[in-house]
């Protein structure tokens, strides 16, 4: 068995109706994994893009790239941890804050992790953290342990660093 | 002038040169069979089942090289369309089939006769569109044509709700399609193809091994060149038979699970594997940790996707297989491999396709060689099964789109629909359709438009009353448990043809084989249907048994 890896794709798409699904289905029909997945729209008109993430072993990523290739909407298909990259999410967290002194910690957490308080109750807060996959997995791990009451997270976004495209 | 949207469809149809539609009409395409009425340039061909359809828009572009269209309604016409469809994504052949849809405004709310065709078709075409605004009309069209006919050639669905079939236009016509998004590499890197004749160079085990990628490619002329200045043996798949001509002593014919012992002896020890277009399908590899073991392998596609996808390849080189070719034959000569060429001649010897002739029988095989023999220059269209294999084996094909047949998806039911589409695409040609018991009775109701318009079609049953090919396997594998393979309850064909408006002949003895086949030569004035009925348990043999490697084949005869 070759190794797994995990693999950043960018995909920039013509913004048509189905073009998801057909990336989608590409994925479920051969057996591969989407492990994350994002799509927006770009600053050219028409054109969106898809930024997703999978894994499988060097034949298996290959196939995935040329088969996006293939896929008829398609622009362009980049590899984005071919090269150096960066890569963020948004995690948006609900968190409880039974009395003021949990508030407090909270807040100071908050703080480490350089979240932004953007909802506030008497009961809970609302925070919003950006990183790469291991700060946010340490946040989760932390607020938990107050209790989180509800998550949502964008799924990764990458780009590469420099002057690249 | 405003055009309605079916007329603007028509029109475009006319810009792209389609000669013929296969269709059965229904409520929400309509409108388009009602332009279709008045018209002249492009026939419209009433089939009797829209599977029907497509596997004659298939069988038409595998014969002509020019893209198949086919035609049906909404919701059940477009879902029989989707095996045809399927057949055809499979073996890469450009189509275009159009569907009516609903309404727009009953889109999406389970109206009658409504199905999600863009939904169900999209793992089985290379691109789909769905009209609801008949100003898209012609645009779709004429990208459709050109995404079906180029790069990867496959079918194209263009699903069109019936208001947009209705409302009014001005027909403007692309002249040129350019689509950002698809540009198929058609050019081989050339530091690739360098490489690749190096190998050449080196090899002393050589092998060329093409596939349907050089008919599709139209690069038979290219790929016998090659041929020609390197004398490198030469294995044409199923898919590529007539690539190649099978007559000639470099021929080692057709390789894989039912292929010659030369062609899968040569794989087993070559030292370089020269694949164009062709695309190591399990039929052909056996087991791949067997296959083609102590060989280098070069692999000319143009499917990027294609390569590396069941064997690592040391040259891969992505291009249409004629520009290829064409670059690769400026840097190759003559091959030093006697010694090699000398090994395939000595198989080629002790291992031909052989079969025993049992008394009292008509063995299929014999029909088939007398085909051959009366037939030699006809279009061969075989259907899915033994007879398939036994036509593939016992014909000797010397031209490209001679012989068609449903390789990849092996769709009982292909031939019939895809031998009028084929006669229909090449009227000066005779057309044979090779068919089997099982087969034929699957799509046997395309006889009705075969009659109607007269075609001269040649209908070979190859029957010995049970799904032979199923059999075998249960013979070999299953201790003999027929479950569900006998087809001793089906109808007399030849009478049946003759309910049909045909000409029936039923043929029980070998000496009446060849008087039977003369005598369909000269009825040339409809169909004839000859049912041949034939030793009911012959095997097919060679065999290599699905895992085993090519080495390991089963050669039959002792």
């Amino acid at each position: 068995m070759n190794p797994e890896e995990r693999h950043i794709f960018s995909v920039l798409v013509e913004n048509r109706f189905g073009v998801l699904a057909r990336v989608a289905g590409l994925f479920s029909g051969r057996g591969f994994n989407i492990d994350s997945l994002n799509v927006a729209e770009t600053h050219e008109k028409g054109i969106s893009q898809i930024t997703l993430v999978t894994h499988g072993d060097a034949q298996i990523i290959e196939q995935i790239y040329h088969h996006l290739n293939r896929l008829i909407d398609v622009i362009e298909v980049t590899d984005l941890t071919a090269g150096t990259h960066v890569e963020r999410e948004l995690l948006l967290l609900k968190v409880d804050t039974p009395d003021s002194q949990t508030r407090a910690e909270i807040l100071q957490v908050a703080e480490v992790f350089r979240a932004r308080v953007i909802d506030t109750k008497p009961a809970s807060l609302v925070l919003e953290i950006t990183g790469d996959e291991g700060k946010l997995k340490a946040a989760i791990e932390l607020f938990d342990t107050y209790g989180i009451l509800e998550l949502a997270r964008t799924g990764k976004i990458a780009m590469l660093r420099g002057s690249e495209k | 002038m405003e055009l309605s949207g079916a007329q603007i469809l028509v029109d475009s149809l006319k810009r792209e040169g389609v000669e013929y539609i296969f269709g059965v009409n229904g409520g929400a395409a309509m409108p388009i069979f009602d332009a279709l009425y008045d018209e002249t340039e492009i026939k419209l061909i009433p089939m009797r089942h829209e599977q029907g359809a497509s596997h004659a828009a298939d069988g038409y572009a595998r014969a002509t090289g020019k893209v198949g269209v086919a035609l049906a309604t909404s919701g059940p016409g477009a879902t029989n369309l989707v095996t045809g469809i399927a057949t055809a994504y499979m073996d890469s052949i450009p189509m275009v089939a159009i569907t009516g849809q609903v309404f727009t405004h009953y889109i999406g709310s389970d109206a009658f006769q409504e199905c999600d065709v863009i939904g169900v078709t999209r793992p089985i075409c290379k691109h789909s569109y769905l009209i609801k605004d008949c100003e898209e009309i012609a645009d779709v069209v004429a990208e459709a044509f050109h995404i079906a006919s180029t790069g990867k050639p496959g079918p194209v669905i263009i699903d069109i709700a019936k208001d947009a079939q209705i409302h009014k236009a001005l027909f403007q016509y692309p002249e040129t399609v350019d689509i950002r998004s698809y540009k198929p590499q058609v050019h081989g890197a050339p530091e690739q193809i360098t490489k690749a004749a190096a190998l050449i160079k080196e090899a002393k085990r050589p092998m060329l091994y093409a596939g349907g990628g050089v008919v599709l490619a139209n690069a038979t002329e290219e790929l016998r060149q090659l041929t020609n200045k390197t004398q490198i043996p030469i294995t044409v798949t199923l898919m590529g038979l007539g690539a190649y001509p099978e007559t000639h002593p470099l021929a080692m014919e057709m390789p894989g699970m039912h292929g010659s012992c030369c062609a899968n002896y040569a794989f087993t020890d070559a030292d370089l594997v020269i694949a164009i277009g062709a695309r190591f399908d399990d039929r052909v590899t056996g087991d791949l940790s067997k296959f083609a073991p102590n060989a280098k392998k070069i692999h000319i596609d143009i499917d990027a996707s294609c390569i590396g996808k069941n064997v690592p390849v040391d040259v891969p080189i992505v291009g249409d297989a004629k520009n290829v070719l064409t670059e690769l034959n400026k840097q190759v000569g003559t091959t030093d491999i006697d010694p090699w060429r000398n090994q395939i001649q000595e198989w080629k010897q002790k291992y031909p396709f052989e079969y025993e002739q049992k008394a009292d029988k008509v063995m299929p095989q014999y029909v088939i060689e007398q085909i051959y023999e009366h037939y030699s220059d006809a279009i061969v269209v075989a259907d899915v099964g033994q007879h398939q294999m036994w036509a593939a084996q016992y014909f000797k094909f010397t031209e490209p789109r001679q012989w068609l047949n449903s390789g990849g998806l092996g769709t009982m039911g292909f031939s019939l629909p895809a031998a009028i589409g084929a006669q229909l695409g090449c009227p000066e040609k005779t057309v044979v359709n090779i068919n089997g018991d099982g087969s034929y009775i699957m799509t046997i109701q395309e006889l009705v438009p075969a009659v109607t318009m007269k075609l001269p079609l040649k209908v070979f049953i190859i029957n010995n009353m049970y799904l032979g090919m199923v059999r075998q396997w249960q013979e070999l594998f299953l201790g003999k448990r027929y479950s569900a393979v006998d087809y001793h309850d089906n109808p007399d064909f030849a009478l049946l043809a003759q309910a049909f408006g045909a000409t029936g002949l039923r043929v029980e003895h070998t000496d009446d084989v060849a008087p039977a086949l003369l005598k369909a030569k000269g009825i040339t004035d409809g169909p004839v249907v000859i049912d041949f009925i034939v030793d009911e348990e012959e095997n097919v043999f060679p065999m290599v048994p699905a895992g085993a490697g090519l080495g390991d084949v089963i050669r039959g005869l002792s």
